[in-house]
């Protein structure tokens, strides 16, 4: 039995069966259970790992239906509507949920009933069953308030004014409730008595598109786990070109016989429903995973969503070299994101600023999208280079040292550079319209040393220092 | 399979004819383009070693070298994470500056040069690439020959040239058709307009022809290599007055 601290007392959380049985029920203080049983066997609450592993339940869940929603701190919500046909039937459906859970060690209660509310109230007092559509009211009638899960304050104000069922409850006046306990709970009587629903808030986002593919002996060899992601690619490709979309985003899922789930997404440049183009970025995405993937006793069910998908033009064999090349480019950007990550493979934008090392932005070459920015060279024809070619993201700070005879020197990094040529300054003012209190203006020198190195630095604040801020080629 | 494979490669590059029916770049500097044979074979490996806190100008040379062979095509080049901090970030308007347009770049960083290779690796089999430019910095193990020679025939497929770019790095054995080393060359003296880009480049290792040395200008505005200005080949009259005044202070 577990115990947490609920409204400043410890009260119990969760009993076993066998405290059940001996009077014991969820949200007593724990005063009052030792009261009647001195020899109770109390442990803490872990919520945090309680909720960890309802998580891992509804991803196991997911199999049956994508829409699975979290309800409370024991309950999930499945919408099975469209999904139970696919398991022989909704009593099938239902009973093979139950029984495959009590085999992993749970204790389950569960029903079915055609709205969240109902089939929360059947699951607690008729496990088991599957209310047919229309017959909510009906069944509902007999069960108590409290199966309605409403705040206990209100579920106590009932049971005052001697309402003990729901049906008793549902037959009073709705001008009248509504009244004396608010529009919400009138509402959540009318959906538990089957009128009405509201939307389930799923857990994951609902993919667009999917394929699965399951499998009576679990499967663990990489040839077929890679044979099945090309089959479901093609068959995702067929519904997806019927429609004319593509998929920017892919997300294999691997039902494991034990019940773990393991999600890898790939994500698109462009638009692709090209099986082989999918195959091999999955393949690739599998080769590099920092985790691999563990098949365990196998995976019983793998699955291929398009949780993002586009418009996709139709694609013609083009003889235009300049498209295919954008394309080959494309795949290439696709492989190397999928490879080492999107924020690792950049592609370079002008930026409307004047600040150097923010004139331009280096963006995930994945999402890139054109600008109507361009680039503007700072040197006019036949001038050196005004901007360096390597640029410190961190300028690094420098001394420059005259010695006695005029010379001057380059301290940085711990060695002396003598100064040949030195021209300046170029005065870079901050932005002042986006600071409250712009950053010192700096003013920048060109500088060659004796071996042809050409630094780029600056001189700011007060006292006036000196920052290395990038080299010239 | 492999030995088959480079055999065959072999065997393509020895052919007489092909070897000089092969489309040269020429990268401008006439007596380096003379030494070369009419210039940068494209479709091969090439390396660019830095001198000693060269780097920069190494850099610079191997955007020119890259600029020159890939003939308008986009560019990736892949740098170590350590790369950045060490020698400083790819600056996109120093390119632009340098005459490269940063609109033809792609950067991919990475973490290591296992990283790096693989991902030249993979590069290489893209067609529409112009250049591949691998930024190694120190000497890793795993770029030994046997890694040279898995990039020049990913090079040799698709006709990419892969520019292997080294700093802190003495040359190995490879398997690359030149080999450069570079080091910053000073602006001439009194040059009004100094800080062009001038190289120091030695070709040390050329599979088809001599080696030489030579002092480079990048030109910014035209893409190509120079002779460089040297200031000296027109020499400064010694009569006009700042040359007198300057030889009455020396004196």
């Amino acid at each position: 039995m577990a115990v947490a601290k609920v409204d400043n007392a410890l009260r119990l959380s969760a009993v076993d069966r066998k405290a059940t049985a001996l009077g014991l029920a969820i949200g007593q203080p724990l005063a009052n259970a030792r009261a009647m049983l001195p020899a109770l066997t109390v442990v803490a609450a872990n919520e945090p790992d309680d909720l960890k592993l309802l998580t891992r339940i509804a991803d196991w869940c997911d199999r049956f239906t994508p829409h699975v929603a979290l309800d409370g701190p024991r309950g999930l919500l499945l919408d099975v509507t469209g999904a139970a046909h696919l398991f022989g039937g909704e009593q099938a459906l239902l009973n093979r949920i139950r029984e495959s859970l009590k085999a992993q060690g749970f204790a389950v209660r569960g029903a079915m009933a055609g709205t969240a509310i109902a089939a929360r109230a059947f699951a607690r007092y008729r496990d088991g069953t599957v209310i047919a559509p229309g017959e909510e009211a009906e069944m509902i009638a007999p069960l108590p308030v409290a199966a309605l899960n409403l705040d206990h304050i209100t579920t106590h104000a009932f049971r005052r004014a001697g309402l003990k069922t729901v049906g008793q409850v549902a037959s009073r006046k709705r001008a009248e409730m509504t009244a004396r306990f608010g529009a919400g709970m009138v509402a959540i009587l009318d959906e538990a008595l089957g009128h009405g629903t509201r939307p389930l808030s799923p857990r994951l986002p609902i993919p667009d598109y999917w394929k699965e593919q399951g499998f009576a002996e679990p499967i663990a060899t990489e040839e077929v786990i890679r044979a099945t992601l090309k089959s479901l690619a093609a068959a995702l490709a067929d519904v997806l070109e019927k429609r004319g979309e593509g998929a920017r985003r892919l997300e294999a899922v691997f039902f494991r016989a034990d019940g773990a789930v393991r999600r890898i997404a790939i994500e698109m440049g462009v638009p692709t429903r090209e099986p082989a183009v999918i195959e091999r970025l999955f393949r690739e995405k599998l080769d590099t995973l920092a985790d691999p993937l563990d098949p365990g006793f196998g995976f019983d069910l793998i699955r291929l969503s398009a949780s993002r998908v586009e418009r996709a033009h139709c694609e013609v064999v083009d003889f235009d070299a300049s498209i295919n090349e954008k394309a080959d480019i494309g795949f290439l950007v696709d492989r190397l994101a999928t490879r080492f990550g999107s924020q690792r493979i950049l592609a370079f934008q002008p930026n409307d600023t004047h600040i150097p090392e923010a004139a331009w932005l280096a963006l995930p070459a994945q999402y890139v999208q054109p600008t109507k920015l361009m680039w503007k060279k700072l040197r006019s024809v036949g001038d050196a280079p005004r901007r360096p070619l390597r640029l410190f993201t961190r300028p690094e700070p420098v001394t420059l040292l005259a010695t006695a005879s005029g010379a001057q020197h380059l301290r940085w990094r711990k060695v002396q550079h003598a100064v040949a040529q030195c021209e300046g300054p170029e005065r870079i003012a901050m932005e002042w319209w986006r600071h409250e209190t712009p950053p010192p203006a700096r003013d920048y020198f060109r500088l060659e040393d004796g071996e042809g190195r050409r630094y780029w630095l600056y001189r700011a604040g007060m006292p006036p220092q000196w920052f290395l801020h990038g080299v010239f080629a | 399979m492999r030995a088959e494979k480079i055999a065959a490669l072999r065997a393509s590059l020895a052919r007489p004819g092909l070897a000089e029916a092969s489309i040269r770049v020429p990268i401008g500097h006439a007596a380096a383009d003379l030494c070369l044979k009419g210039g940068l074979e494209p479709g091969v490996l090439h390396e660019v070693f830095a001198g000693l806190g060269h780097e920069a100008a190494a850099t610079g040379f191997t955007a020119g070298l890259a600029a020159r062979v890939s003939l308008g095509k986009r560019l990736l080049w892949i740098r170590q994470d350590f790369s950045a901090l060490e020698f400083g970030e790819l600056s996109a308007t120093g390119f632009l500056e340098f005459g490269l347009n940063p609109a033809r770049l792609l950067l991919l960083c990475v973490g290591d040069a296992a990283g790096a290779l693989r991902a030249a690796n993979d590069a290489l089999s893209c067609a529409a690439l112009g250049a591949v430019v691998i930024e190694i910095a120190g000497r890793p193990k795993i770029l030994d020959l046997m890694a040279s020679r898995r990039l020049t025939l990913a090079c040799a497929q698709k006709n990419v040239t892969a520019f292997l770019l080294r700093f802190n790095a003495e040359p190995e054995a490879s398997t690359a058709v030149t080999r450069w080393l570079v080091r910053a060359a000073p602006s001439p003296p009194q040059a009004e307009n100094w800080g062009h880009p001038v190289f120091e480049a030695g070709l040390v290792r050329n599979r088809h022809g001599r080696t030489g040395e030579w002092v480079m200008e990048w030109n910014c505005d035209d893409g190509l290599f120079k002779e460089a200005d040297r200031g000296a080949v027109v020499s400064a009259p010694s009569d006009r007055p700042a040359a007198a005044a300057r030889q009455a202070a020396s004196l």
